[in-house]
């Protein structure tokens, strides 16, 4: 029965590289073997986004992008379609928990240095896929078609038709239509079933690669593969991923079930920030609902778009604030070139790099908090403080790091 | 609307810019069970009979109230008022357009209206009703200012009216304080209708998620074999481990 | 199996030779305890997957709306005078109730030899039809007016001995598709297209005048 079984794996190797990817990629992939909690989140993130494509897949089958249908179709799936509920609070636990994950991950890197070389491709790419989800975020609110769906929207294609010169002949082609309507709706279902779920699947798989070509960082921030086997050449602080990591991320992936099944059998509205409340309000194209805030994850941008409320130089105070917003994303792309410490890890840098991390972690909690509540002055304020204080986590990063008194890094990971 | 500042501003507006406004009431809490079969019949009951004949609930079919422990017939016979078959979406004659002419507004969908609402501001809605005579319907609302609706359950309750007194606020100034009083007993008395009113939005929170009851049954058999996995994998985990110094 | 995937998984040695599992392995080596716990946790993790499969593949069947749109239809049969066929719709498809005669009953026997399932042995029927007339009640016959070759409608021919089909004809269901041919009970004569009798659909009296198609059991 092996010898059968061999004969055809080796049918199979002769023809497709089977065995020689199981070797690079899982079975000789060697990683660093002092991996800690926050290094589950990669292989949790993987795992939302199977949950997502399937869950996805079955909305798909009763979902009807209409806007005389959509909001219908969603209670259909929710009553009437077996298990429909059980498929729907899948899918949109498991969109927050993506940016949960993500954001987590992330932070990973902004720890230990993961975007350090030779790893800013890896970053980079780590950027484009977390772009990719925003826009799966947003395309994907909009389609039960409630009042938060509508008028979130709205707000955020305003933004668009404030682009100067372009802004309105933009926006109508984006929207196939004079405003917000029923031809948005259907294509923004197209971009969120088809073409940014693919687009993100290929560059999850980019991403592996360029992490398998250079190796994965660690806790420590020291690169294993300075340090081989004279004998092997295997890194002598590596351990082959399978089947050390994949039985430590099935203990993860375990963890990570429990949080996410107790969201959805228990609270899968989440005090009404998984699920708004007002979503539950078929979209009124003539009444806004009194309190409108984007989704809990997209909450510190939108705290920095409202934040700038001075014109400043010839460009009016609206589009600084889509300036800053788009900006609080696209500078963590610059990351690999701002941090000029001489060591990755945050266990070797000196006190203002930690103090400064700290500092930016309150801010994005703060600036997530604010967005929430209505601009009071007050508020406001508080978002102009903050807003400064994140973007100055980036932009003196380059002087900070280089006078921050850090620690020698070990030789072998600890 | 081009200028980010006035869709801002609109948005602050927009609580003057809606039809009816609501003041910040405090709100009961509503007393909630969602396993009391009893209590859901009852405010089913009540809900086809005061409810239904103004507001759907196309989202909702008949003999989905088999959850609440009836039979098809059962439901067919003391539920369905309209000839409907007991497989039907429970749609409403009121068309919407005549709906409109005569409230102003046409009566919402309640399907989901305790997942918009909630159930504490529904308990104290149905509550909060006075009798006021400049409104179109005699009729005005604590919770809900100039609510549309006039009060279906007046027979119930009786007739409340408003009674604004001043007060010193303590910083030179007065609040108002609205008190409501019962001027004319309905057929129940206060706890009476306090429970009656109990039933029908525990059955709209259920009207809600029907499903919300099997959720939970089943959350907690998905939990307790997770916890097992749990201890499998970390066992795994750590025997494998072992292997690693 | 087991086998293999060990030895597939664990002593593969790479083409250069480096070092592979077993290398490690050495150190603690694939024991019982290992065994055990990946039986288990592979176990649990089947069951896991079954579970998680279910709501998926039950979601795919009909669903309430599409089980109400199908649901059983009341037909009040006093009106239907003797010799008249009245058509329904039950689940999208025409279903006849005719109201036979006793001069359309009695050409039954008659054709028992021309028609290839004269005792209804096939089961295109629920029980209580699997009889002489097909029938709960004698006169009247419940049954779908698809023809089982390829679904054509056919046409109602109670007409005896007309000239396009011949001087046996003694009243029936003619299919104009491909010509297949059915009695007064929707048995199908023998050399016609069509391999089998007409579907007797699942149907009951709620009452001498009321016929409830789509339904033998009284619905909860």
């Amino acid at each position: 029965m092996s010898k059968r079984l061999d004969a055809m794996i080796g049918w199979i190797d002769a023809r497709f590289p089977l065995t020689a990817n199981w070797r690079a990629h899982l079975s000789e992939y060697y990683a660093p073997k002092n991996f800690n909690f926050w290094y589950y989140f990669g292989s949790l993130a993987m795992l939302v986004l199977v949950n997502q494509l399937l869950t996805g897949i079955f909305l798909t089958m009763n979902y009807k992008p209409d806007a005389s249908m959509a909001f219908a179709s969603v209670e259909y799936i929710m009553r009437d379609v077996n298990y429909g509920w059980i498929i729907r609070y899948m899918h949109s636990t498991g969109a927050s928990m993506f940016f949960v994950v993500v954001y987590l991950h992330m932070f990973r890197g902004m720890m230990y240095g993961s975007y350090r070389k030779p790893r800013e491709l890896l970053w980079v790419i780590g950027m484009g896929i977390f772009f990719v989800l925003m826009m799966l975020a947003f395309t994907g609110y909009i389609l039960p078609w409630g009042q938060m769906s509508y008028w979130g929207a709205q707000v955020i294609i305003s933004m668009i038709g404030a682009i100067p010169v372009i802004g309105q002949t933009l926006s109508n082609w984006i929207l196939g239509d004079f405003m917000l309507s029923d031809a948005a709706l259907n294509r923004f279902f197209a971009y969120h079933v088809v073409t940014l779920p693919g687009l993100l699947v290929v560059l999850v798989v980019v991403h592996i690669l360029a992490l398998h070509e250079v190796g994965s960082n660690n806790p420590d921030g020291i690169e294993i593969k300075a340090n081989k086997d004279p004998v092997t050449h295997i890194p002598v602080d590596g351990i082959p991923f399978h089947p050390y990591y994949s039985v430590k991320d099935i203990f993860g992936v375990v963890v990570f079930l429990i949080v996410f099944t107790g969201i959805i059998f228990f609270m899968p509205e989440m005090g009404g920030y998984f699920l708004e409340y007002n979503n539950f309000i078929p979209a009124n194209t003539l009444q806004t609902p009194d309190h409108i805030a984007p989704v809990w994850y997209f909450t510190p941008y939108y705290s920095m778009l409202r934040a700038v409320t001075v014109n400043f130089l010839w460009i009016d105070a609206k589009l600084w604030g889509i300036v800053l917003m788009g900006g609080s994303v696209a500078i963590f792309a610059l990351l690999p070139w701002l941090d000029r410490s001489p060591v990755k890890s945050i266990r070797y840098k000196g006190p203002i790099f930690k103090f400064a991390l700290t500092l930016f972690v309150i801010s994005v909690l703060v600036l997530g908090w604010l967005g929430t509540k209505s601009p009071t002055p007050l508020y406001t304020l508080l978002a102009q403080i903050f807003t400064v204080i994140y973007f100055a986590f980036f932009i003196l990063m380059p002087w900070y790091s280089k006078i921050d008194k850090t620690k020698p890094e070990p030789t072998r990971v600890r | 609307m081009r200028n980010l500042k006035s869709i801002v501003f609109v948005f602050c507006l927009a609580p003057l810019v809606a039809f009816a406004s609501e003041s910040a009431v405090t709100l009961d809490t509503a007393p909630i069970k969602p396993r009391d079969m009893a209590s859901l019949q009852r405010g089913a009951q009540t809900f086809v009979n005061y409810c239904l004949s103004c507001h759907s609930a196309d989202f909702m079919r008949y003999n989905r109230l088999r959850d609440l422990g009836l039979t098809e017939s059962q439901i067919s016979e003391n539920l369905i008022f309209t000839g409907q078959k007991v497989g039907e979406l429970m749609t409403v004659a009121m068309p919407k357009k005549e709906a409109k002419q005569w409230f102003g507004v046409a009566p919402p969908d309640l399907s989901v209206i305790a997942r918009s609402r909630g159930p504490d501001w529904l308990y104290t809605y149905l509550r909060k009703f006075y009798r006021d005579d400049s409104t179109a319907t005699g009729w005005n609302n604590l919770v809900f200012d100039k609510a549309a609706m006039p009060h279906v359950l007046y027979e119930l309750q009786g007739e409340q009216i408003l009674d604004v007194k001043s007060e010193d606020d303590g910083h030179g100034g007065t609040h108002e304080i609205k008190e409501l009083t019962l001027a004319k007993p309905g057929s129940l008395s206060k706890t009476e209708y306090d429970a009656y009113v109990a039933d029908l939005v525990n059955f709209l929170v259920y009207l809600g998620e029907p499903a919300a009851n099997k959720r939970v049954q089943i959350g907690i058999i998905v939990m307790l074999f997770l916890f097992l996995m749990l201890v499998l994998t970390y066992a795994l985990k750590k025997e494998y481990w072992k292997d690693v110094h | 199996m087991v086998k293999f995937f060990y030895e597939f998984f664990w002593k593969s040695k790479s083409e250069n030779g480096t070092a592979n599992m077993a290398d490690i392995e050495k150190k603690e080596g694939m024991n019982s305890r290992r065994r055990f716990l990946l039986a288990a946790t592979s176990v649990a993790g089947g069951i896991a997957t079954v579970a998680v499969a279910t709501p998926f593949v039950m979601s795919m069947m009909p669903s309430e709306r599409a089980k109400a749109a199908g649901a059983p239809v009341e037909v009040d049969i006093s009106k239907v005078e003797p010799g008249m066929l009245l058509l329904v719709e039950w689940r999208g498809k025409v279903v006849w109730v005719l109201n036979r005669t006793q001069d359309m009953l009695a050409t039954l026997p008659k054709l028992d030899n021309q028609v290839a399932d004269p005792k209804s042995e096939k089961d295109q029927q629920p029980k209580y039809a699997q009889n002489e007339t097909r029938s709960i009640k004698p006169a009247v016959l419940v049954v779908e007016g698809v023809c089982t070759h390829l679904g054509c409608s056919p046409v109602f021919r109670k007409d005896v001995a007309p000239a396009d089909l011949g001087p046996d004809w003694l009243g029936g269901f003619f299919c104009p598709c491909h010509g297949s041919k059915f009695d007064l009970a929707g048995r199908v004569y023998k050399a016609v297209p069509a391999p089998t009798n007409l579907v007797v659909p699942p149907h009951m009296y709620l009452s001498d005048t009321r016929l409830l198609v789509g339904s033998d059991k009284e619905s909860a």
